[in-house]
């Protein structure tokens, strides 16, 4: 757990961060995200000491960062920049083995556990020779987070780590970002200035302000669905109701069993069993492959069997266990107007209208306003006796 | 070109030594100059304020001409007039002047990023500098120096006018005895002197920065 106290730094006159305090606690991803001057690097900076707090303090795991050596403390801390920051004259296993280079691993050992780094991080062994300028920004980006991880620290600090790939890069890495602290669940600060990203990647997110001021601190949606401020507010941004069910869970959906024919099969059976014009195509394991627009077909062409090219791929998938914003979209992007749904491993579990799926959505808002009056009830407490008025002393 | 060859042979020993006075006088200062520029670009790219005051000394030292320096010295740190210790401490002050600024670049030049991530892996200032500033910097310093090494070869020559003995004197031979072949003969050697320092320095290079090369083939 990292603990921040009341911190401050302060440069000539201008304040970069005013007071924050704030716990990120064990295992999980706080992400500090604010406009530009909002002091979020600052912040973070202020955690491994790169930059001396003006007040304040840190705390890792209770223990007072301002003790002891600044070096051997980031040591202990996994760093992930910007632009990955590696170091261009070393080859990418030796960028990797950094650090427990720098605390007396053999430079040996520490290759050999570089190399079990890159695949964590999905990168080919074949790049452990090479040198970041033959890298692409994204692989380079990987080889950043393997670098912050060869020493195994419990806290990692990541500033901006996936703003300068390009989008579909970047949706990459932070899936697998997701997926790996899955796995090792490390401490994570991580600064961003996309609210996308922050409410993607957080277990809490920290919104500051201009000034260094925390704004709110909240779980993502907390922060979607109720904003501290109107600054806050405006920062979240549009759509926030809409991506506010990206975090309600679905629950059990009235799912309808859908006929379905499988690719290669005759068209005329499809224009058998077809609704409203629209059937289902499945390959072999049952998995939806796209909608088949039968009714349209003039006669003639009814011979034939069914092909890729047949198929309308626009439907969107969602997963049973999933969110209520995916199967919205599933239905609203079906072309036959039946949202799919698949099971976990990806086999067709069943379709479902968007009115289902709004009264669900209708559902979960009744019963989160009937929550949020009774915790708006106990916080003010039962009605206090108004103060007495003071008159003039008897 | 035979009679260039000719004059060479008639004359060998004494040309030798010349050559070799000529790379030890440029070679030398060419160390001691790097050695001294290092500690002050360091400074300079270190604490900003000092590199305006460094560069524009540096710069003014290096516009002095040679001849005027050479013989300005003696009067200056008391050596004797035609010592050719004079020559060596000229031509380090010039390497000095050149280089400063390149070591303060060449450091400056590396990468905010790549700065930022060596603090935060756990280097203390120093083993960043000597682990990461200073190797990246490297092809930005090599390049001075092989400026610094062929200037410093060339101007060798000039301290015959001061009466040290070195390759210059085949120019002066040339002059008074009004032939061409000794002034043939000097630039010859002088140009291959300057292609093999700067060889050297080139080759050194390359073996300390692999990974230059590898950018370029991907």
């Amino acid at each position: 757990m990292i603990r921040l106290e009341s911190v401050t730094k302060r440069y000539d006159k201008t304040v970069a961060v005013d007071h924050l305090s704030l716990e990120a606690p064990s295992k999980q991803i706080t992400v500090f995200v604010g406009p530009s001057g909002c002091g979020k690097t600052t912040s973070l900076r202020m955690i491994n000491r790169m930059i001396e707090p003006t007040s304040g303090r840190i705390l890792i795991d209770d223990r007072d960062t301002s003790k002891g050596s600044a070096a051997k403390l980031r040591r202990g801390i996994g760093y992930v920049i910007q632009n990955a920051g590696l170091f261009p004259h070393r080859n990418i296993a030796d960028n990797i083995a950094t650090v427990p280079v720098l605390t007396g691993e053999t430079r040996r050992a520490a290759r050999a556990r570089a190399l079990e780094l890159m695949d964590r991080v999905g990168l080919d062994r074949q790049f452990a020779d090479r040198y970041p300028a033959q890298l692409s920004g994204g692989q380079q980006q990987r080889v950043g987070v393997a670098r912050a991880l060869a020493a195994d620290p419990p806290v990692m600090l990541m500033d901006e780590p996936f703003s300068a790939v390009d989008p579909v890069v970047r949706e990459q890495l932070q899936d697998e970002f997701l997926r790996l602290q899955g796995e090792i669940g490390k401490t994570i600060v991580f600064v961003t200035h996309d609210i996308d990203e922050a409410i993607k990647l957080g277990d809490q997110v920290a919104v500051l302000r201009v000034g260094g001021q925390l704004a709110q601190l909240a779980t993502p949606v907390e922060l979607l669905s109720r904003p501290a401020d109107a600054f806050v507010a405006g920062f979240v941004g549009r759509d926030r109701g809409y991506r506010a069910l990206g975090f309600t869970a679905a629950g059990q959906l009235p799912l309808r069993a859908e006929p379905v024919v499988a690719l290669g099969a005759d068209l005329s059976r499809a224009a058998g069993v077809a609704e409203d014009g629209w059937v289902l195509v499945v390959d072999n394991d049952a998995r939806p492959l796209g909608w088949l627009a039968v009714g349209g077909l003039p006669p003639e062409r009814l011979n034939g069997t069914i092909t890729p090219e047949l198929l309308n791929l626009g439907g969107t998938l969602a997963t049973e266990a999933g969110y209520l914003r995916a199967a919205l979209d599933a239905a609203l992007s079906s072309p036959s107007g039946r949202g799919v749904i698949v099971r976990e491993d990806g086999r067709f579990a069943g379709t479902v209208l968007a009115s289902q799926v709004l009264a669900r959505i209708e559902e979960r808002a009744a019963a989160a306003r009937t929550d949020a009056q009774r915790s708006a009830a106990t916080a003010f407490g039962p009605e206090p006796t108004p103060p007495a008025v003071n008159g003039p002393e008897e | 070109m035979n009679a260039i060859w000719n004059y060479f042979r008639g004359d060998q020993d004494e040309i030798l030594h010349w050559t070799w006075t000529t790379v030890w006088l440029a070679g030398g200062a060419l160390l001691v100059g790097f050695v001294v520029a290092l500690p002050l670009g360091w400074l300079a790219s270190r604490y900003r304020w000092t590199y305006p005051p460094l560069v524009t000394l540096a710069g003014i030292v290096y516009t002095i001409p040679s001849v005027v320096l050479f013989l300005a010295l003696p009067g200056l740190i008391g050596t004797k007039i035609l010592a050719p210790v004079n020559v060596g401490i000229a031509l380090t002050a010039y390497t000095v002047a050149l280089m400063v600024r390149i070591v303060a670049d060449g450091l400056a030049s590396v990468s905010g990023d790549t700065m930022a991530s060596a603090a935060a892996m756990g280097y203390t200032n120093r083993q960043r500098l000597f682990a990461v500033q200073f190797p990246i910097a490297i092809p930005v310093i090599g390049a001075g120096l092989r400026v610094a090494a062929v200037s410093n070869v060339s101007l060798v020559s000039v301290a015959s006018i001061i009466g040290v003995s070195q390759l210059g004197q085949l120019f002066v031979a040339g002059n008074n005895n009004n032939t061409l072949t000794p002034i043939w003969l000097g630039l010859i050697i002088i140009m291959a002197l300057a292609f093999v320092f700067d060889g050297v320095i080139l080759m050194t290079i390359r073996l300390l920065t692999p990974w230059q090369r590898a950018v370029s083939k991907p």
